[in-house]
Protein backbone atom coordinates (compact mmCIF):
# COMPACT_ATOMS: atom_id res chain seq x y z
CA UNK A 1 0.00 0.00 0.00
CA UNK A 2 1.23 3.51 -0.77
CA UNK A 3 1.77 6.05 1.97
CA UNK A 4 -1.53 7.78 2.61
CA UNK A 5 -1.51 11.55 2.19
CA UNK A 6 -3.53 11.83 5.40
CA UNK A 7 -0.44 10.83 7.41
CA UNK A 8 0.90 14.39 7.06
CA UNK A 9 -2.26 16.12 8.28
CA UNK A 10 -3.06 17.52 11.72
CA UNK A 11 -5.61 15.81 13.96
CA UNK A 12 -7.18 16.63 17.33
CA UNK A 13 -6.01 14.20 20.01
CA UNK A 14 -7.42 15.65 23.23
CA UNK A 15 -8.72 18.67 25.11
CA UNK A 16 -6.03 21.17 26.06
CA UNK A 17 -7.85 21.73 29.37
CA UNK A 18 -7.44 18.06 30.28
CA UNK A 19 -3.74 17.73 29.50
CA UNK A 20 -1.72 16.42 32.41
CA UNK A 21 1.77 15.11 33.03
CA UNK A 22 0.40 11.62 33.60
CA UNK A 23 -0.75 11.45 29.98
CA UNK A 24 -3.52 9.77 28.08
CA UNK A 25 -3.28 6.83 25.71
CA UNK A 26 -5.19 7.11 22.49
CA UNK A 27 -4.63 6.34 18.78
CA UNK A 28 -4.24 7.96 15.40
CA UNK A 29 -4.96 6.05 12.21
CA UNK A 30 -4.36 2.72 13.87
CA UNK A 31 -1.18 3.75 15.67
CA UNK A 32 -1.23 3.91 19.47
CA UNK A 33 -0.11 7.34 20.69
CA UNK A 34 0.29 9.04 24.04
CA UNK A 35 -0.60 12.65 24.79
CA UNK A 36 0.77 14.44 27.84
CA UNK A 37 1.79 17.79 29.23
CA UNK A 38 5.52 18.32 28.70
CA UNK A 39 7.80 19.96 31.25
CA UNK A 40 7.94 23.10 29.10
CA UNK A 41 4.14 23.49 29.28
CA UNK A 42 3.61 22.33 25.70
CA UNK A 43 1.81 19.24 24.60
CA UNK A 44 4.03 16.21 24.10
CA UNK A 45 2.75 13.48 21.80
CA UNK A 46 4.59 10.24 21.16
CA UNK A 47 3.89 7.59 18.56
CA UNK A 48 3.80 3.83 18.79
CA UNK A 49 7.58 3.42 18.67
CA UNK A 50 8.17 6.25 21.16
CA UNK A 51 9.08 8.80 18.46
CA UNK A 52 8.08 12.38 19.19
CA UNK A 53 5.31 13.63 16.92
CA UNK A 54 4.70 17.19 15.73
CA UNK A 55 2.19 18.71 18.18
CA UNK A 56 0.57 22.01 19.02
CA UNK A 57 -2.26 23.45 21.13
CA UNK A 58 -4.96 25.44 19.34
CA UNK A 59 -8.75 25.97 19.46
CA UNK A 60 -9.06 24.27 22.85
CA UNK A 61 -7.44 21.07 21.64
CA UNK A 62 -4.12 19.31 21.33
CA UNK A 63 -3.21 18.60 17.70
CA UNK A 64 -0.72 16.08 16.37
CA UNK A 65 0.46 14.53 13.12
CA UNK A 66 1.96 11.15 12.36
CA UNK A 67 4.04 12.51 9.48
CA UNK A 68 5.54 15.81 8.34
CA UNK A 69 2.83 18.45 8.11
CA UNK A 70 3.48 20.63 5.07
CA UNK A 71 1.48 23.52 6.54
CA UNK A 72 0.74 24.82 10.02
CA UNK A 73 -2.69 23.97 11.40
CA UNK A 74 -5.44 25.81 9.45
CA UNK A 75 -6.41 29.28 10.65
CA UNK A 76 -9.77 30.21 12.18
CA UNK A 77 -9.35 33.99 12.44
CA UNK A 78 -12.71 34.37 14.20
CA UNK A 79 -11.44 32.24 17.09
CA UNK A 80 -9.22 35.13 18.20
CA UNK A 81 -11.92 37.80 18.00
CA UNK A 82 -12.48 39.36 21.42
CA UNK A 83 -15.83 38.74 23.07
CA UNK A 84 -16.39 35.20 21.87
CA UNK A 85 -17.15 32.36 24.29
CA UNK A 86 -14.98 29.34 23.51
CA UNK A 87 -16.81 26.10 24.21
CA UNK A 88 -15.08 22.73 24.69
CA UNK A 89 -17.96 20.38 23.96
CA UNK A 90 -16.01 17.20 24.86
CA UNK A 91 -15.34 13.97 23.05
CA UNK A 92 -17.95 11.59 21.63
CA UNK A 93 -16.78 8.29 20.15
CA UNK A 94 -18.54 7.05 17.04
CA UNK A 95 -18.15 3.71 15.30
CA UNK A 96 -17.99 5.18 11.80
CA UNK A 97 -15.52 6.38 9.20
CA UNK A 98 -13.96 9.73 10.14
CA UNK A 99 -14.80 10.98 6.65
CA UNK A 100 -18.44 9.97 7.09
CA UNK A 101 -18.58 12.04 10.30
CA UNK A 102 -17.48 15.14 8.37
CA UNK A 103 -19.76 14.41 5.43
CA UNK A 104 -22.79 14.18 7.72
CA UNK A 105 -21.84 17.51 9.30
CA UNK A 106 -21.92 19.12 5.84
CA UNK A 107 -25.40 17.83 5.03
CA UNK A 108 -28.21 20.20 5.95
CA UNK A 109 -30.97 18.13 4.38
CA UNK A 110 -31.10 15.85 7.44
CA UNK A 111 -31.90 18.66 9.92
CA UNK A 112 -35.71 18.36 9.98
CA UNK A 113 -35.59 14.59 10.29
CA UNK A 114 -32.75 14.06 12.77
CA UNK A 115 -32.75 17.35 14.71
CA UNK A 116 -36.51 17.76 14.66
CA UNK A 117 -37.78 20.98 16.24
CA UNK A 118 -34.24 22.24 16.89
CA UNK A 119 -32.32 22.65 13.63
CA UNK A 120 -35.24 21.85 11.36
CA UNK A 121 -38.90 20.94 11.29
CA UNK A 122 -41.37 19.55 8.85
CA UNK A 123 -42.77 20.88 6.56
CA UNK A 124 -39.76 23.24 6.15
CA UNK A 125 -37.57 20.60 4.51
CA UNK A 126 -36.64 22.50 1.34
CA UNK A 127 -32.92 23.28 0.90
CA UNK A 128 -32.62 26.41 -1.22
CA UNK A 129 -29.97 26.80 -3.88
CA UNK A 130 -26.49 27.64 -2.64
CA UNK A 131 -22.93 27.87 -3.88
CA UNK A 132 -20.19 25.25 -3.54
CA UNK A 133 -16.58 25.60 -4.63
CA UNK A 134 -13.12 24.20 -4.07
CA UNK A 135 -11.06 27.33 -3.38
CA UNK A 136 -7.77 26.70 -5.10
CA UNK A 137 -5.68 29.28 -3.22
CA UNK A 138 -6.65 28.10 0.22
CA UNK A 139 -7.11 24.52 -0.97
CA UNK A 140 -10.37 24.23 0.96
CA UNK A 141 -13.94 23.22 0.22
CA UNK A 142 -16.48 26.03 0.80
CA UNK A 143 -20.26 26.14 0.66
CA UNK A 144 -21.82 29.61 0.91
CA UNK A 145 -25.24 31.26 0.70
CA UNK A 146 -26.85 28.33 2.45
CA UNK A 147 -30.23 29.16 4.01
CA UNK A 148 -32.50 27.10 6.16
CA UNK A 149 -35.53 27.65 8.37
CA UNK A 150 -34.78 26.60 11.95
CA UNK A 151 -37.13 26.38 14.94
CA UNK A 152 -34.26 26.85 17.44
CA UNK A 153 -31.07 27.71 15.59
CA UNK A 154 -29.01 28.33 18.72
CA UNK A 155 -29.40 28.36 22.47
CA UNK A 156 -29.63 32.14 22.12
CA UNK A 157 -32.37 32.06 19.45
CA UNK A 158 -35.91 32.92 20.46
CA UNK A 159 -38.29 31.09 18.20
CA UNK A 160 -37.85 30.13 14.56
CA UNK A 161 -35.56 32.05 12.20
CA UNK A 162 -34.17 31.58 8.72
CA UNK A 163 -30.51 30.88 9.35
CA UNK A 164 -27.64 31.61 6.98
CA UNK A 165 -24.79 29.12 6.87
CA UNK A 166 -21.31 28.78 5.40
CA UNK A 167 -19.39 25.53 5.53
CA UNK A 168 -15.68 25.15 5.21
CA UNK A 169 -13.46 22.04 5.04
CA UNK A 170 -9.84 23.04 5.66
CA UNK A 171 -8.51 19.53 6.44
CA UNK A 172 -9.74 16.05 5.59
CA UNK A 173 -11.32 15.37 8.99
CA UNK A 174 -12.18 18.90 10.14
CA UNK A 175 -15.07 21.13 9.21
CA UNK A 176 -16.03 24.61 10.33
CA UNK A 177 -19.51 25.94 10.09
CA UNK A 178 -20.34 29.64 10.21
CA UNK A 179 -23.90 30.45 11.07
CA UNK A 180 -26.17 33.41 11.77
CA UNK A 181 -25.50 34.70 15.25
CA UNK A 182 -28.88 35.64 16.77
CA UNK A 183 -27.61 38.20 19.34
CA UNK A 184 -25.13 39.84 16.89
CA UNK A 185 -26.41 40.29 13.38
CA UNK A 186 -23.44 40.79 11.07
CA UNK A 187 -21.19 38.33 12.88
CA UNK A 188 -21.02 34.58 12.41
CA UNK A 189 -21.07 31.99 15.14
CA UNK A 190 -18.33 29.39 14.64
CA UNK A 191 -19.14 25.73 15.21
CA UNK A 192 -16.52 23.14 14.38
CA UNK A 193 -16.29 19.42 14.09
CA UNK A 194 -12.76 18.20 14.73
CA UNK A 195 -12.48 14.47 14.05
CA UNK A 196 -9.70 12.23 15.34
CA UNK A 197 -9.41 9.15 13.11
CA UNK A 198 -8.71 6.16 15.39
CA UNK A 199 -9.26 3.59 12.66
CA UNK A 200 -10.92 3.62 9.25
CA UNK A 201 -14.24 2.82 10.90
CA UNK A 202 -13.82 4.43 14.32
CA UNK A 203 -13.37 8.03 15.39
CA UNK A 204 -13.37 10.37 18.36
CA UNK A 205 -15.26 13.54 17.55
CA UNK A 206 -14.38 16.78 19.33
CA UNK A 207 -16.94 19.49 18.58
CA UNK A 208 -15.84 23.02 19.51
CA UNK A 209 -17.50 26.41 19.29
CA UNK A 210 -16.62 30.12 19.35
CA UNK A 211 -19.85 32.03 19.93
CA UNK A 212 -21.12 35.48 20.67
CA UNK A 213 -23.49 34.78 23.53
CA UNK A 214 -23.04 36.42 26.89
CA UNK A 215 -26.26 35.12 28.36
CA UNK A 216 -26.38 31.35 28.14
CA UNK A 217 -24.52 29.46 30.88
CA UNK A 218 -21.55 27.44 29.58
CA UNK A 219 -23.11 24.10 30.58
CA UNK A 220 -26.23 24.87 28.51
CA UNK A 221 -24.08 25.64 25.47
CA UNK A 222 -22.26 22.31 25.90
CA UNK A 223 -25.51 20.39 26.33
CA UNK A 224 -27.11 22.01 23.29
CA UNK A 225 -24.26 20.90 21.03
CA UNK A 226 -23.95 17.44 22.63
CA UNK A 227 -27.68 16.91 22.09
CA UNK A 228 -27.32 17.67 18.40
CA UNK A 229 -24.26 15.54 17.93
CA UNK A 230 -25.63 12.53 19.78
CA UNK A 231 -28.76 12.71 17.61
CA UNK A 232 -26.39 12.18 14.66
CA UNK A 233 -24.42 9.42 16.29
CA UNK A 234 -26.85 6.55 15.82
CA UNK A 235 -27.40 7.55 12.19
CA UNK A 236 -23.64 7.59 11.60
CA UNK A 237 -23.20 4.17 13.18
CA UNK A 238 -25.79 2.68 10.84
CA UNK A 239 -24.64 4.08 7.51
CA UNK A 240 -24.13 1.70 4.62
CA UNK A 241 -21.53 1.35 3.26
CA UNK A 242 -19.48 2.18 6.34
CA UNK A 243 -16.55 3.65 4.44
CA UNK A 244 -17.10 6.79 2.37
CA UNK A 245 -17.45 5.84 -1.31
CA UNK A 246 -15.18 7.97 -3.50
CA UNK A 247 -16.24 6.58 -6.85
CA UNK A 248 -18.53 8.80 -8.85
CA UNK A 249 -21.90 7.29 -9.48
CA UNK A 250 -22.19 5.22 -6.35
CA UNK A 251 -24.62 7.44 -4.52
CA UNK A 252 -26.83 9.76 -6.51
CA UNK A 253 -26.39 13.31 -5.26
CA UNK A 254 -29.30 15.70 -4.78
CA UNK A 255 -28.94 19.46 -4.58
CA UNK A 256 -28.52 19.29 -0.83
CA UNK A 257 -25.57 16.96 -1.29
CA UNK A 258 -23.53 19.32 -3.49
CA UNK A 259 -21.16 20.03 -0.63
CA UNK A 260 -20.68 16.33 -0.09
CA UNK A 261 -19.87 15.84 -3.77
CA UNK A 262 -17.25 18.61 -3.65
CA UNK A 263 -15.82 17.18 -0.42
CA UNK A 264 -15.46 13.73 -1.97
CA UNK A 265 -13.90 15.16 -5.12
CA UNK A 266 -11.42 17.13 -3.01
CA UNK A 267 -10.56 14.07 -0.89
CA UNK A 268 -10.00 11.97 -3.98
CA UNK A 269 -7.86 14.60 -5.65
CA UNK A 270 -5.52 14.67 -2.64
CA UNK A 271 -5.49 10.95 -2.02
CA UNK A 272 -7.16 11.48 1.37
CA UNK A 273 -8.53 7.99 1.41
CA UNK A 274 -8.22 6.78 5.01
CA UNK A 275 -11.83 5.85 5.83
CA UNK A 276 -12.83 5.83 2.16
CA UNK A 277 -13.84 3.08 -0.19
CA UNK A 278 -12.34 3.45 -3.65
CA UNK A 279 -13.94 0.74 -5.69
CA UNK A 280 -17.61 0.00 -5.84
CA UNK A 281 -18.24 -3.17 -3.83
CA UNK B 1 -38.80 20.85 42.35
CA UNK B 2 -35.19 21.07 41.20
CA UNK B 3 -33.53 18.39 39.10
CA UNK B 4 -29.76 18.26 38.73
CA UNK B 5 -29.75 17.06 35.19
CA UNK B 6 -27.60 16.00 32.24
CA UNK B 7 -29.24 15.82 28.79
CA UNK B 8 -27.44 12.63 27.76
CA UNK B 9 -28.04 10.78 31.04
CA UNK B 10 -30.68 8.05 30.77
CA UNK B 11 -31.14 8.15 34.56
CA UNK B 12 -31.93 11.87 34.45
CA UNK B 13 -34.21 11.29 31.48
CA UNK B 14 -36.26 8.83 33.59
CA UNK B 15 -37.13 11.71 35.90
CA UNK B 16 -37.81 14.19 33.08
CA UNK B 17 -40.03 11.64 31.37
CA UNK B 18 -41.94 10.79 34.55
CA UNK B 19 -42.45 14.48 35.29
CA UNK B 20 -43.77 15.06 31.77
CA UNK B 21 -46.13 12.09 32.03
CA UNK B 22 -47.47 13.16 35.42
CA UNK B 23 -47.65 16.87 34.58
CA UNK B 24 -45.09 18.01 37.16
CA UNK B 25 -42.98 21.07 36.31
CA UNK B 26 -39.27 20.67 37.01
CA UNK B 27 -36.73 23.36 37.56
CA UNK B 28 -33.77 22.00 35.57
CA UNK B 29 -30.25 22.66 36.84
CA UNK B 30 -27.86 21.45 34.07
CA UNK B 31 -24.76 19.63 35.34
CA UNK B 32 -21.56 19.60 33.29
CA UNK B 33 -21.19 15.81 33.57
CA UNK B 34 -19.06 15.58 30.43
CA UNK B 35 -16.44 16.85 29.86
CA UNK B 36 -16.46 18.79 33.16
CA UNK B 37 -17.17 15.96 35.67
CA UNK B 38 -19.10 18.51 37.75
CA UNK B 39 -20.97 15.69 39.50
CA UNK B 40 -17.71 14.81 41.25
CA UNK B 41 -17.05 18.40 42.31
CA UNK B 42 -17.50 19.70 45.88
CA UNK B 43 -20.95 21.29 45.39
CA UNK B 44 -22.62 18.15 44.07
CA UNK B 45 -20.70 15.72 46.28
CA UNK B 46 -22.04 17.64 49.27
CA UNK B 47 -25.55 16.89 48.00
CA UNK B 48 -24.85 13.35 46.85
CA UNK B 49 -21.73 11.66 48.25
CA UNK B 50 -22.23 8.86 45.72
CA UNK B 51 -21.16 11.29 42.98
CA UNK B 52 -23.99 10.41 40.62
CA UNK B 53 -26.86 12.25 39.01
CA UNK B 54 -29.82 12.73 38.94
CA UNK B 55 -30.41 14.54 42.21
CA UNK B 56 -33.91 15.80 42.98
CA UNK B 57 -34.53 18.52 45.56
CA UNK B 58 -37.96 19.48 46.85
CA UNK B 59 -37.80 21.74 49.88
CA UNK B 60 -35.83 19.81 52.48
CA UNK B 61 -36.12 16.55 50.63
CA UNK B 62 -33.08 15.41 48.65
CA UNK B 63 -33.30 12.23 46.57
CA UNK B 64 -30.32 10.62 44.85
CA UNK B 65 -31.90 7.44 43.48
CA UNK B 66 -33.93 7.76 40.29
CA UNK B 67 -36.36 5.01 41.34
CA UNK B 68 -37.22 6.96 44.47
CA UNK B 69 -37.73 10.07 42.36
CA UNK B 70 -40.18 8.25 40.07
CA UNK B 71 -42.17 7.07 43.08
CA UNK B 72 -42.12 10.55 44.57
CA UNK B 73 -43.45 12.19 41.39
CA UNK B 74 -46.11 9.54 40.94
CA UNK B 75 -47.26 9.61 44.57
CA UNK B 76 -47.53 13.38 44.47
CA UNK B 77 -49.17 13.94 41.12
CA UNK B 78 -50.50 10.76 39.54
CA UNK B 79 -50.76 7.76 41.89
CA UNK B 80 -52.04 5.47 39.11
CA UNK B 81 -48.39 5.25 38.01
CA UNK B 82 -47.57 3.41 41.27
CA UNK B 83 -49.56 0.38 40.07
CA UNK B 84 -51.96 -1.83 41.88
CA UNK B 85 -51.25 -2.20 45.62
CA UNK B 86 -52.26 -5.88 45.92
CA UNK B 87 -49.34 -7.98 47.16
CA UNK B 88 -48.34 -9.54 43.83
CA UNK B 89 -48.40 -6.47 41.57
CA UNK B 90 -46.90 -4.20 44.27
CA UNK B 91 -43.99 -6.59 44.68
CA UNK B 92 -43.61 -6.83 40.94
CA UNK B 93 -43.22 -3.04 40.68
CA UNK B 94 -40.51 -3.19 43.36
CA UNK B 95 -38.84 -6.14 41.64
CA UNK B 96 -38.47 -4.19 38.36
CA UNK B 97 -37.45 -0.97 40.10
CA UNK B 98 -34.58 -2.87 41.72
CA UNK B 99 -33.84 -4.76 38.53
CA UNK B 100 -33.40 -1.44 36.69
CA UNK B 101 -30.05 -0.97 38.49
CA UNK B 102 -28.70 -3.97 36.60
CA UNK B 103 -29.54 -2.18 33.36
CA UNK B 104 -27.68 0.92 34.55
CA UNK B 105 -24.65 -1.14 35.59
CA UNK B 106 -24.47 -3.12 32.34
CA UNK B 107 -26.10 -1.25 29.42
CA UNK B 108 -25.38 2.15 30.97
CA UNK B 109 -21.71 1.36 31.56
CA UNK B 110 -21.34 -0.13 28.06
CA UNK B 111 -22.81 3.06 26.61
CA UNK B 112 -20.48 5.31 28.66
CA UNK B 113 -17.56 3.17 27.52
CA UNK B 114 -18.47 3.26 23.85
CA UNK B 115 -19.61 6.84 23.66
CA UNK B 116 -17.75 8.89 26.28
CA UNK B 117 -14.59 6.74 26.60
CA UNK B 118 -15.19 5.60 30.18
CA UNK B 119 -12.95 2.72 31.30
CA UNK B 120 -14.56 -0.71 31.57
CA UNK B 121 -14.44 -4.24 30.24
CA UNK B 122 -16.80 -3.99 27.31
CA UNK B 123 -17.15 -7.75 26.75
CA UNK B 124 -18.12 -8.36 30.36
CA UNK B 125 -20.54 -5.41 30.33
CA UNK B 126 -22.21 -6.63 27.14
CA UNK B 127 -22.53 -10.15 28.53
CA UNK B 128 -24.20 -8.76 31.67
CA UNK B 129 -26.42 -6.57 29.52
CA UNK B 130 -27.49 -9.55 27.43
CA UNK B 131 -28.38 -11.53 30.55
CA UNK B 132 -30.50 -8.63 31.83
CA UNK B 133 -32.22 -8.11 28.46
CA UNK B 134 -33.10 -11.82 28.25
CA UNK B 135 -34.67 -11.62 31.67
CA UNK B 136 -36.65 -8.53 30.69
CA UNK B 137 -37.78 -10.17 27.43
CA UNK B 138 -38.98 -13.24 29.36
CA UNK B 139 -40.85 -11.03 31.83
CA UNK B 140 -42.58 -9.15 29.04
CA UNK B 141 -43.53 -12.34 27.21
CA UNK B 142 -45.15 -13.67 30.41
CA UNK B 143 -47.03 -10.41 30.78
CA UNK B 144 -48.33 -10.69 27.21
CA UNK B 145 -49.58 -14.19 27.93
CA UNK B 146 -51.49 -12.67 30.85
CA UNK B 147 -52.85 -10.10 28.43
CA UNK B 148 -50.79 -7.20 29.85
CA UNK B 149 -48.56 -4.91 27.77
CA UNK B 150 -46.49 -3.46 30.60
CA UNK B 151 -44.07 -4.84 33.18
CA UNK B 152 -46.27 -4.91 36.27
CA UNK B 153 -49.76 -4.19 35.08
CA UNK B 154 -52.01 -3.63 32.09
CA UNK B 155 -51.05 0.02 32.27
CA UNK B 156 -47.61 1.63 32.50
CA UNK B 157 -46.15 2.17 35.97
CA UNK B 158 -42.98 3.59 37.47
CA UNK B 159 -41.40 0.19 36.79
CA UNK B 160 -41.65 0.69 33.03
CA UNK B 161 -40.19 4.19 33.22
CA UNK B 162 -37.30 2.90 35.36
CA UNK B 163 -36.38 0.21 32.83
CA UNK B 164 -37.15 1.87 29.52
CA UNK B 165 -34.32 4.42 28.95
CA UNK B 166 -31.23 2.19 29.23
CA UNK B 167 -32.96 -0.50 27.18
CA UNK B 168 -33.97 1.88 24.40
CA UNK B 169 -30.39 3.19 24.26
CA UNK B 170 -28.78 -0.28 24.21
CA UNK B 171 -27.48 0.20 20.62
CA UNK B 172 -25.40 3.19 21.83
CA UNK B 173 -23.31 0.66 23.75
CA UNK B 174 -23.15 -1.74 20.82
CA UNK B 175 -25.91 -4.03 22.12
CA UNK B 176 -28.58 -4.83 19.52
CA UNK B 177 -32.27 -5.14 20.38
CA UNK B 178 -32.99 -7.27 17.29
CA UNK B 179 -33.26 -10.55 19.27
CA UNK B 180 -35.98 -9.19 21.59
CA UNK B 181 -39.38 -8.78 19.90
CA UNK B 182 -41.32 -8.34 23.16
CA UNK B 183 -38.95 -5.57 24.24
CA UNK B 184 -39.43 -3.82 20.91
CA UNK B 185 -43.24 -3.95 21.24
CA UNK B 186 -43.03 -2.69 24.81
CA UNK B 187 -40.76 0.16 23.71
CA UNK B 188 -43.34 1.16 21.10
CA UNK B 189 -46.11 1.03 23.68
CA UNK B 190 -44.15 3.35 25.99
CA UNK B 191 -43.36 5.80 23.23
CA UNK B 192 -47.07 5.88 22.35
CA UNK B 193 -48.12 7.09 25.82
CA UNK B 194 -49.73 10.55 25.79
CA UNK B 195 -47.23 13.17 26.87
CA UNK B 196 -44.14 11.08 26.03
CA UNK B 197 -40.97 13.13 25.56
CA UNK B 198 -37.72 12.21 23.77
CA UNK B 199 -34.04 12.37 24.62
CA UNK B 200 -31.09 12.27 22.18
CA UNK B 201 -30.98 8.70 20.85
CA UNK B 202 -34.61 7.92 21.75
CA UNK B 203 -36.97 8.95 19.00
CA UNK B 204 -40.66 9.63 19.05
CA UNK B 205 -42.86 7.21 17.12
CA UNK B 206 -43.11 8.26 13.54
CA UNK B 207 -46.59 9.30 12.71
CA UNK B 208 -48.42 6.61 10.86
CA UNK B 209 -48.39 7.16 7.13
CA UNK B 210 -51.79 8.06 5.71
CA UNK B 211 -53.55 5.19 3.99
CA UNK B 212 -52.57 4.94 0.36
CA UNK B 213 -55.29 6.18 -1.98
CA UNK B 214 -56.09 3.56 -4.59
CA UNK B 215 -57.44 4.62 -7.98
CA UNK B 216 -60.60 2.83 -9.13
CA UNK B 217 -58.96 0.42 -11.58
CA UNK B 218 -56.01 -0.49 -9.32
CA UNK B 219 -57.95 -1.91 -6.40
N1 LIG C 1 -28.30 6.59 41.82
C1 LIG C 1 -28.52 6.04 40.50
C2 LIG C 1 -27.41 6.60 39.61
C3 LIG C 1 -27.71 6.59 38.16
C4 LIG C 1 -26.41 6.74 37.37
O1 LIG C 1 -25.62 5.78 37.25
N2 LIG C 1 -26.14 7.94 36.86
C5 LIG C 1 -24.95 8.16 36.06
C6 LIG C 1 -25.25 9.12 34.96
S1 LIG C 1 -26.34 8.40 33.77
C7 LIG C 1 -23.88 8.76 36.92
O2 LIG C 1 -24.12 9.72 37.62
N3 LIG C 1 -22.69 8.17 36.91
C8 LIG C 1 -21.59 8.68 37.65
C9 LIG C 1 -20.36 8.55 36.86
O3 LIG C 1 -20.39 7.82 35.86
O4 LIG C 1 -19.36 9.18 37.22
C10 LIG C 1 -29.88 6.41 40.00
O5 LIG C 1 -30.37 7.47 40.38
O6 LIG C 1 -30.48 5.63 39.25
FE1 LIG D 1 -26.85 16.30 12.27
Amino acid sequence: MTRNAMIDEWYPVGLASQLDAHGRKTALMGEPIEVRLGEDGNAEVTGGNGRVLPACIRYGHVWASLGDPQKPLFAIPEADQPGRRLVDVGVVRVRCSPLRAVENFLDIAHFPFVHTDILGAEPHTEVQNYKVEIREDEDEVWATQVQFYQPQAAKSAEGGITTQYMYRVPAPTCSILYKTCPPRPGEWDVITLFVQPLAEDLCDVWPWMALFDDETPMTDLIHFQQTIFVQDRSILENQIPGLLPLDPGMEIPTRADLTSVAYRRWLKRHGYTYGAQLVAQ
Amino acid sequence: MKLYDYVLSPSCYKVRLMAALTGVALDIRPVDFHPGAEHRGPELLALNPAGSIPILEDGDLVLTESSAMLVYLAAKAAPQWLGNDAAGPAASVQQWLSFSHRLTASLGAARLHEMLLRPGNIDVLRAQATAALRELEAGLVEQRIRGQCFLASDRPTVADIACFPYVALAPDGGVSLDPYPAIRLWSRAIRAIDGFIEMPGIHRLHELKPEPVLEGGEA
